[in-house]
């Protein structure tokens, strides 16, 4: 035991300072402050996108510290992540873990085929990015996009849009 | 049949003379021809690589066995009366089943023999299929029989007996696929896989385009292995187009699958404690490979090594400044590494999670030829980079990691033991690395040229077929992951395990679904 308690404090604490967040998308985005659940679908990316994801939730980025988690159930949800082209063989899944989450909600596309398609635009078997299924309020771009990136656009969701407020947390 | 070392006797597939060696190709012109060809392999110890459909104009058949030597290269011409169709080996090798039944649904041929008719990758969206002729997407959503939800999976019957279904959307952040449990209490009866959400259809994608284009979708046939793949596709053209890569490019090519394997390696080993209920572990191990891939990001410009290897060498050369980097990280994480295997090690509760979990018995292992991680962790001494070593392999020898305990313990501790055995592999290679050009330029292929890549990514065998035509055109090309035969190594181990102990059984597996739904 004394051993995972020096490791915990050989580490210290490893969370960055917050990134800027996202002026991309226009506020207000989703009448949530301070807290936001997220459920994460893979529509048929690489796993690129999904190892960003744990990244992100790792020591370094701690979205925790806004208040963002990734639930595992829908209905828990207020914000749907999405990566991958939106495959036509996940299209149906992806619509219907949209339709259990409750409202207000929003959908937020991670990754450039997320996007558009990205490299497998014109495959038979994907669609032209999440905004062809489902209506998305954001994107962020990137093959992957780094975690600092998504946790920017997080942050333009979660936090309310006066610097004074910010700086108050 | 006729065989011949190097190519088919019709002269295509010739290899650049160094890059692998000990292929036998063989042109079989009949079903039956195929079929005693396979059972001399099953006979002499050969295990079946890879399997796939070339519809050409021809339709050929091809299927990749291996022994001991090197690759035994299969192309069976496909019989095309009374209906397209090939001899089903999976009567030889059970884990052909599911690459028939894929060449079933992307080309149209019946395999023969075969006891399993349902699809595989094949979800009742397809007008036809989709490597026969032009496919398009689907319009619309389709209802609901169409969709595949009818799919016949074994049910068990009895008193207690229920069905827990899981997925394709699951609990966490990972890729989708749908998994049904038959379950009694708390024990798992059975456990089947239905797979193919991720189908892009990259075979499809990838035909026609230019050696540029084709490019950046190497990468990301499935994103944790982009080296290995990378790596693949590059062994292959370079056979196509007899190009001999040069000997930098080979041992920073060497660097950048080793920086991947032990990427991959600390996140699973994180995963995993975190999946017996040690979060301590995911934090930890976190954070480390945190570290280990923003250098990946600094001295390769992505963290996950994308578009950094390509046929005829790499993309970026190696400074001084960047090799003193890398080599500081092995020492950084030399002593982190140690001192969290103690803490694994030591732990009580995480070790009886770990222990008799999951066991995949080596008797069965060996049967199925099975290598990587998994296979290893059960006692087959199957490693490329020891048996079938490309350089640096072959000077800068790697030791094959292996446990024969079988459970999820045994494949966490192969993993401790590859992180340690790459990362003096990277110590001895990164101060050595030869003079010279990090690229060459490909040389010219004016005709129609094969070639076979097969390397040993983090989880096993990554083997890529390509065949260029003019102007490095990409004819065709087939990417096999491991994963083909995770997958069904995974249905054979979770019976008699405990359902809650199923997320780490997977995690110890750890196989891929893009990579097998393509």
């Amino acid at each position: 035991m004394y051993k995972i308690l020096l490791k915990i404090l050989r580490t210290r604490l490893l969370t960055e300072p917050l990134p800027e967040p996202s002026s991309d998308p226009p506020r207000p985005l989703l009448p949530v402050t301070g807290t936001l659940a997220i459920r994460h679908v893979d529509a048929g990316s690489c796993n690129a996108c999904e190892l960003e994801l744990h990244a992100l939730n790792g020591s370094y980025y701690s979205p925790e510290q806004l208040g963002v988690r990734f639930v595992a159930s829908p209905r828990h949800a207020d914000l749907l992540l999405v990566t991958g082209p939106v495959s036509c063989h996940m299209e149906q899944a992806l619509i219907d873990t949209y339709d259990a989450m409750p409202f207000p909600k929003a959908v937020i596309a991670i990754g450039d085929c997320a996007r558009n398609g990205g490299c497998f635009r014109g495959s038979y078997a994907v669609r032209e990015g999440v905004a062809s299924v489902l209506p998305v309020l954001s994107v962020v771009p990137g093959c992957p996009p780094s975690p600092a990136a998504i946790l920017s656009s997080l942050e333009a969701i979660v936090l309310p849009a006066t610097p004074s407020v910010r700086q108050i947390r | 049949m006729s065989e011949e070392k190097g190519k088919f006797p019709d002269g295509s597939g010739q290899f650049s003379p160094g890059m692998l060696s000990g292929h036998v190709f063989v042109e079989s012109s009949s079903g039956d021809d195929y079929l005693r060809e396979a059972s001399v392999i099953k006979n002499r110890g050969g295990r079946l690589v890879s399997l796939w459909g070339d519809a050409g104009e021809n339709g050929f058949l091809y299927s990749v066995f291996a022994d001991a030597e090197g690759l035994r290269i299969l192309r069976t011409l496909v019989r095309q009366i009374p209906r397209p169709s090939f001899p089903s080996i999976a009567f030889l090798f059970p884990l052909a089943s599911r690459l028939e039944r894929t060449v079933r649904d992307l080309a149209g041929w019946e395999p023969e023999g075969l006891s399993d008719f349902r699809p595989w990758i094949d979800h009742g969206l397809w007008s036809g299929p989709p490597l026969a002729g032009k496919a398009l997407p689907p319009k619309g959503l389709p209802s609901k029989e169409i969709r595949g939800e009818d799919y016949p999976y074994v049910v068990v019957r009895g008193e207690g007996v229920h069905e827990i279904p899981v997925g394709p959307v699951h609990a966490g952040i990972i890729e989708p696929g749908h998994f049904r449990f038959q379950v009694v209490g708390e024990k798992v009866l059975r456990m089947e896989e239905r797979l193919g959400y991720t189908h892009k259809g990259i075979r499809t994608l990838i035909r026609g385009r230019s050696m540029q284009e084709a490019f950046p979708l190497i990468s990301r046939v499935s994103g944790d292995s982009a080296v290995a793949y990378q790596w693949a596709w590059a062994q292959a053209v370079e056979m196509a187009t007899q190009t001999v890569p040069p000997d930098r490019a080979l041992w920073i090519r060497s660097v950048l699958l080793e920086r991947e394997r032990i990427a991959n390696h600390l996140g699973d080993l994180g995963a995993l404690g975190n999946d017996a209920g040690f979060g301590f572990g995911l934090v930890q191990f976190g954070r480390l490979k945190e570290d280990w891939i923003r250098r990946n990001q600094d001295v390769f410009g992505h963290r996950y090594l994308m578009d950094t290897l390509v046929p005829g060498g790499v993309s970026k050369d190696l400074g001084d400044a960047e090799i003193r980097a890398m080599l500081d990280d092995v020492r950084a994480l030399k002593p982190e590494l140690l001192s969290l295997k103690t803490i694994y090690d030591e732990h009580g509760g995480l070790q009886d999670r770990f222990s008799e979990t999951g066991f995949l018995d080596p008797m069965l292992a060996g049967q199925w030829g099975l290598g990587g991680v998994v296979g290893r962790s059960s006692g087959q001494m199957l490693d490329l980079r020891h048996d079938h070593p490309v350089p640096p392999y072959d000077r800068e020898r790697v030791p094959v990691s292996i446990s024969r305990r079988g459970d999820v313990g045994a494949r966490v501790r192969v993993r401790f033991q590859e992180i340690r055995h790459s990362l003096a592999f990277i110590e001895s290679v990164l101060p050595a690395l030869p003079e010279g050009p990090a690229n060459v330029p490909l040389e010219r292929c004016e005709s129609f040229r094969e070639g076979i890549g097969w390397v040993e990514g983090f989880r096993g065998e990554i083997l890529v077929w390509a065949r260029l035509g003019p102007g490095h055109t990409v004819a065709d090309a087939h990417f096999h992951d491991p994963s083909w035969f995770l997958w069904p190594t995974l249905e054979m181990v979770v019976p008699g395990n405990l359902v809650a102990d199923f997320p780490l059984i997977n995690k110890s597996f750890n196989a891929s679904y893009s990579g097998h739904d393509l």
